[in-house]
């Protein structure tokens, strides 16, 4: 069987296995150890006579360093080294770089960026060394570090069709609208941390990271050792939303330091330096267009963005991405366009394109909908496209109607009045909003290697990892389904790189990519154990230990180990492929201070067959989550003076708590989508995000009959735009 | 550097601090002890991943230096329940995935622990309608009271089901 994934595998075996556990709502199989606190994260693997290192951060926006004062720091207590090498990253590795991020800290690109590591025996010694380390600069005076201030050049071709100006003009009913959403942090709970240990030319690495291929590439290019000479392990990541796709400054530092000092070295970034040095999501300015007849169907539409990078950062936060293929109108114009600045590297921050897209687009479209007089979910339905517009591809399955209608069933959705400021409680405007949710689905190369032992037990084996996205359960669940295996009999070992390569986990794709490398590991094991019984593979029936009726451990002599490949093909070209969704929420706005409190949510999705319900409604559950924040509070700040980032900590930069978080209903859709993979699965990681935060500005105006054009829409923003609070 | 010594009880155990004056309990938990259960998420008290036990009331760890503690007794996650004896709070957040990536776990767990006992004692919090009233135990009390300990992978609505489970299986008890 070729690797790549060319035709759709309408089998769907898993639905004809007999385990009956795919699917099921399965308890995590390291939950234990989380809530033991057993788990090992990066910076708590045991290593004898580890020294500790702190990163030094430069104080200044943009220009040089002239001048380390060495000796002053070499003199402290315990202090055993003070580096500043040429290799050490002065930026963080985009997602699936494979290749050394730009280097050298003797150039500063951005506040914050680490200049030096202090090496001492203890972490309290380290941090002391570290603040006392004074560094000399030449400072760049003539930065730009105000993305308002700056120019812009195209990113890419616009992508164009028809004439959107013209549908403009000769609408029934139109809205030109410009939007901002402001930067934001991944803020992973987990700072970014390293443990670095030679054994001769040999690094083994303790880290936290998302994609261990890419990342032994880019360590290995970083330090210029051979790639067979580096070994990572991160068996369990402390979250990473994008923030540890690639390697960043911990990794490298680390590194270098035990090299020289000859014992293990740990690096641990501050919560502030994770802020000031790790990717962000870019600002954006983005400008929405719509047009539509008197039937309210969309003649037009225009989503122009503009965001912004360092220098010679190739990426781009690609926001118009899901407006491609989402919504109906012959006439189109997609643009993004790039400004430079001296501000942290901007990258992958969980669904880079859609999370902050949709809920702008989204937020459009309820405007839209107001203009033409009709039901913001009716207007949705009525402008859905039959195939991929101006491509003419046909999508692979899509249950946004299906969302939209259950969702609206579910929450209430009947119970809205039309017209804002017509439900008042105390001194709270109550209103409710939708949006849809969209995230493009991927396949991506993967690897894994399945093992039948002897014994009847299972064993499934990738450098994988598991964020805290199900991982471990839901590839356990893979294989016990295909092998006919009890769970409890089925174990996982992933997150070190020498095992098979899977996918990664980023863009939604962990799952579905290396699940399917597990599926086809599974089928060679299957036709081995046919063939043992002499019947076709399609007679095959394992369950509970037994082929067929008899023991499996009667056809094995000795372990079956299959290694399963999967690789994007024909089905990525001939489709549009996208996971889809709903999102409801009822929002309360205070009428005199503007602040905002989400009351209930409701999601509904579709992304094809559910691997695990409970660890996929988790998923969802918590991209809601982030579009509360993105929605209300979550915000990168800057001094366009300095380039300093002023909310450089949890108590500056806004993620939900507790409180800021009601009881969330999920609904998960039975779907089978055979065009994006062998599993009839699709990504689920970062839907739960794509749109949601349009749903509460969609809330906001029916509370209170303020648009805001701007997010986090924080209650400054509100305060002067509201009505009489007791005039009405 | 002066070093200084103390005796802590922790899980039950006495352990002597004898080191740099500087350190947090939390990192003396986590390098000196080995016990990694208890996390670090910022180093200042903002987002609650290191949340332990002091004489029964949960402090932020990395807010306090270890020396402060001589006769103190900890309680730390691994003092609260193992993989093999789990209690009960802690299989409540395994059946609710009340946790996804689990590095705020531990500490929300013993957050939730202590913080049940101030909630049956009484205390009021910032929405408790009257203050001498004994507070309800209703969700918006328990968002409340937990809204220290940060969660980023977003487990809140999970987190109080697990916690509003062992609250009613306790009443049942």
């Amino acid at each position: 069987m070729s690797d790549s994934y060319d035709t759709p595998d309408q089998r769907n075996l898993l639905d004809q296995t007999a385990q009956g556990v795919i699917g099921q709502p399965l308890d995590r199989p390291e939950g234990a150890l989380k809530a033991c606190g057993q788990a090992t994260y990066a910076a708590e693997h045991d290593l004898t006579n580890c020294a500790e290192g702190v990163l030094v951060g430069a104080t200044i926006g943009c220009g040089r360093v002239v001048r380390i004062h060495r000796d002053e720091v070499l003199a402290m207590p315990g202090v055993l080294a003070i580096y500043a090498d040429q290799a050490m990253l002065r930026r963080n590795a985009q997602g699936t770089a494979g290749e050394a991020p730009i280097q050298d800290v003797t150039t500063v690109d951005y506040y914050g960026q680490p200049v030096a590591l202090v090496v001492a025996e203890s972490f309290e010694q380290a941090t002391a060394a570290a603040k006392a380390l004074r560094v000399d600069y030449d400072v760049t005076t003539d930065a730009d570090f105000d993305p308002a201030a700056v120019e812009y050049e195209p990113s890419e071709e616009a992508d164009e069709l028809g004439d959107l100006d013209r549908a403009m003009d000769e609408a029934a009913f139109s809205i030109d609208r410009t939007f901002t959403t402001e930067a934001h942090n991944s803020a992973a709970m987990e700072p970014h941390a390293s443990i670095a240990d030679w054994d001769g030319r040999k690094l083994t690495l303790y880290g936290s990271f998302q994609m261990l291929k890419y990342n032994v590439k880019e360590l290995a290019d970083s330090l210029g050792v051979a790639e067979k000479n580096v070994r990572i392990l991160s068996p369990y990541i402390g979250g990473g939303f994008g923030s540890k796709l690639g390697i960043s400054h911990d990794a490298v530092s680390a590194a270098l330091a035990a090299r020289e000092l000859g014992r293990p070295v740990r690096v641990t970034l501050t919560r502030q330096q994770v802020f000031e040095t790790i990717t962000r999501r870019s600002e954006t300015r983005q400008r929405l267009r719509l047009a539509c007849d008197r039937q309210g169907r969309l003649t037009g539409i225009g989503h122009e963005a503009w965001v912004t990078n360092l220098p010679d950062e190739g990426f781009a936060e690609p926001v118009t991405q899901a407006t491609k293929f989402l919504y109906a109108g012959q006439n189109r114009r997609l643009a993004l366009s790039i400004g430079r600045v001296q501000l942290t590297t901007a990258g992958s921050v969980r669904a880079p394109g859609e999370a902050v897209g949709m809920q702008v687009l989204e937020a459009a479209m309820d405007e839209m909908a107001e203009a033409a007089g009709i039901d913001p979910i009716e207007f949705r339905k009525r402008n859905l496209p039959a195939e991929l517009p101006g491509e003419g591809l046909p999508y692979s399955s899509r249950m946004l109607t299906e969302a939209l209608d259950r969702g609206a069933r579910s929450f209430g959705w009947d119970q809205r009045h039309q017209q804002p400021c017509q439900r008042r409680e105390g001194e709270w405007w109550i209103g409710m909003g939708v949006a849809s949710a969209a995230r493009v689905n991927i396949l991506s190369k993967a690897e894994a290697r399945v093992t039948l032992r002897a014994d009847g037990g299972v064993l499934v084996e990738s450098d994988q990892t598991d964020l805290g996205t199900g991982s471990y359960a839901i590839l356990g669940q893979i294989a016990a389904e295909m092998l006919g295996v009890p769970i409890d009999r089925t174990d996982v070992a992933l997150g070190d790189s020498d095992l098979p390569a899977g996918a990664g986990s980023g863009g939604s794709w962990g799952a579905t990519s290396t699940g399917s490398a597990v599926f086809r590991a599974c089928e060679a094991i299957r036709a081995t154990l046919a063939h043992k019984l002499s019947v076709d593979v399609d007679e095959l029936r394992l369950k509970d230990g037994l082929a067929n009726d008899r023991p499996v451990t009667e056809l094995l002599d000795k372990d079956l180990v299959e290694t399963g490949r999967i690789e994007p093909g024909k089905t990525m070209k001939d489709y549009s492929q996208a996971s889809y969704g709903a999102f409801f929420c009822e929002a309360a706005v205070n009428a005199f201070t503007g602040e905002t409190r989400i009351r209930r949510m409701t999601g509904a999705f579709g992304f094809g067959r559910v691997l695990n319900a409970k660890t996929a409604r988790s998923q969802c559950l918590g991209g809601m989550v982030w579009g509360i924040g993105s929605a209300l509070t979550e915000a990168m700040e800057f001094d366009h003076r300095t380039g300093r980032l002023m909310t450089h900590d949890l108590a500056e930069y806004h993620v939900p708590v507790h409180r800021d978080v009601p009881a969330i209903e999920v609904i998960l859709l039975e779907e089978r989508d055979t065009v994006a993979s062998p599993l009839q699965a699709k990504g689920v990681g970062e839907l739960g995000i794509c749109g949601a935060a349009g749903a509460v500005a969609n809330a906001i105006y029916n509370a209170c009959g303020v648009r805001l054009h701007s997010f986090p829409m924080t209650p400054d923003k509100l305060v002067g735009r509201l009505p009489d609070p007791v005039g009405a | 550097m002066a070093t200084t010594s103390a005796t802590l009880d922790v899980n039950g155990e006495a352990r002597e601090f004898q080191g740099d004056p500087r350190q947090t309990l939390l990192d003396f938990l986590r390098l000196d002890l080995k016990l990694t259960g208890t996390k670090k998420g910022c180093d200042h008290g903002q987002c609650g991943a290191c949340t332990v036990m002091v004489n029964g009331r949960r402090i932020n760890s990395c807010l306090s230096l270890a020396i402060m503690h001589d006769g103190d007794q900890i309680t730390t996650i691994e003092g609260i329940g193992t993989p093999e004896n789990l209690a009960a709070i802690q299989r409540a957040f395994v059946s609710h995935d009340g946790f996804q990536c689990g590095y705020c776990t531990p500490g929300q767990i013993c957050s939730a622990t202590a913080m049940l006992k101030e909630l049956a004692d009484g205390w009021p919090s910032a929405v408790t309608e009257a203050v001498a009233d004994t507070p309800a135990p209703s969700d918006e009390e328990l968002r409340e009271r937990m809204s220290g300990n940060l969660c980023r992978c977003g487990a809140y609505s999970n987190i109080i089901a697990a916690i509003r489970e062992v609250m009613q299986s306790e009443e049942g008890a």
